[in-house]
């Protein structure tokens, strides 16, 4: 191995897509204000949450760099969310069990 | 030996090692913030799953408006981060130092944005716990600015009055159960119980976002104050590009803030 290839260079993100993902992420934010416009009912907060999934996914890809490192970092990222997703998803598993223990009319949402 | 950097730190065999050691560190602890945070995200989704209509109704004294405006600024503000990145690893010091600046600017507009919203709410006392006593009844409080008259966020020891209506007491059994023997909740009659929980997740979940701005502008004043000294350029920015990574955690997670607390309808 020669000395040069030990030797840091930067990959330097072309200023294109640097300006190309901070209008799309402007876009996307004007989308996820529109999108409350319209009443979905449930699916609302789920298309909020995918807008914002597409947004957080632009900057860990192109701002952090993600795109040009290492596989191992989105590893971690991606690894820290599934933790995550586990453990709200298993709270809400939980809590959705005691539903029908809870004395009626106390959670009103719970009911039916 | 010859070619030994300056920068080079003794227990690593080279540079490029030496960088990506310095990354795979930062994204460990970016990991351990996102579960930091994870624990009031977890919070947020348990209330709102069992609570949806104190959600609906107290995520309208937001005001969305400044919401998004934050949401812009700090986009922008990582945009510039990442700008700065870029220009440190061109050697571009000028410019270097102009992003940084402009960084720093904008994390200071977000927080002046984010302190007239709290101010907002502590004039009309939409805060959390015991201290949600709101002044008056006003949809759209927020739209009308900073309501002059004081109010009264120490909450008195006995509810009294209207105060009562809105947190049921223990004796009197869980809400829904409490027939409002007073009878005195005209100005909340339609305020569903426990709105106080919303405001209490929501002052943690930004205030513990705000302090993340706050650590954040100091991170970037130290690598302003560097890159003013010369420290950094093609050959060596590490500290630059992992202040922005930690700058763009704080982008991150404001992007799903913005639209759980302030876009719920």
């Amino acid at each position: 191995m020669s000395d040069a290839s030990n030797t840091h260079k930067p990959h330097v993100v072309d200023a294109k897509i640097l300006v190309g993902v901070w209008l799309g992420l402007l876009f996307l934010t004007f989308v996820t204000v529109a999108a409350t416009w319209v009443d979905l009912g449930a699916l609302n907060i789920w298309l909020a949450l995918a807008i914002a999934t597409v947004k957080a996914s632009l900057v860990a890809a192109y701002f952090m760099h993600l795109r040009y490192d290492k596989p191992f970092n989105t590893l971690i990222l991606i690894t820290s969310l599934v933790f995550l997703m586990l453990f709200v998803g298993i709270l809400l598993l939980d809590t959705g069990q005691y539903a029908g223990d809870i004395i009626d009319q106390a959670a009103p949402a719970l009911q039916h | 030996m010859s070619e030994h950097s300056k920068n080079l730190a003794h227990h690593f065999s080279n540079t490029e090692q030496q960088f990506e050691s310095g990354k795979l560190g930062m994204w460990l602890f970016l990991a351990t913030e996102i579960l930091l945070f994870g624990g009031l995200f977890a919070a947020y989704a348990v209330y709102r799953a069992n609570h949806p209509e104190i959600f609906e109704y107290a995520h309208q004294y937001l005001d969305r408006n400044l919401g998004a405006l934050n949401t812009v600024v700090l986009i922008c503000s990582s945009f510039t981060m990442a700008w700065g990145v870029r220009m440190a690893q061109l050697g571009k010091k000028k410019q270097l130092l102009w992003s940084l600046m402009l960084t720093l600017l904008l994390a200071i507009a977000f927080l002046g944005v984010k302190g007239v919203e709290y101010e907002s709410k502590w004039k009309h006392g939409l805060l959390w716990g015991k201290n949600y006593n709101p002044v008056e009844h006003v949809e759209a409080a927020p739209e009308h600015g900073i309501v002059g008259e004081a109010a009264p966020v120490d909450a008195p020891e006995v509810p009294t009055g209207e105060n009562a209506s809105l947190i049921a007491p223990a004796k009197t059994g869980p809400s829904g159960m409490v027939h409002d023997s007073h009878g005195e909740a005209e100005a909340h009659e339609d305020a569903p119980h426990n709105v106080h929980i919303f405001f209490g997740i929501y002052f943690l979940m930004t205030g513990l976002h705000g302090l993340h701005v706050l650590i954040g502008m100091g991170l970037i004043l130290w690598i302003f104050a560097r890159s003013y000294w010369g420290h950094f350029g093609p050959d060596y920015y590490t500290p630059v590009d992992l202040v922005g990574l930690y700058w763009h955690l704080v982008d991150l997670i404001w992007i799903f803030l913005f639209p759980l607390l302030y876009l719920i309808r």
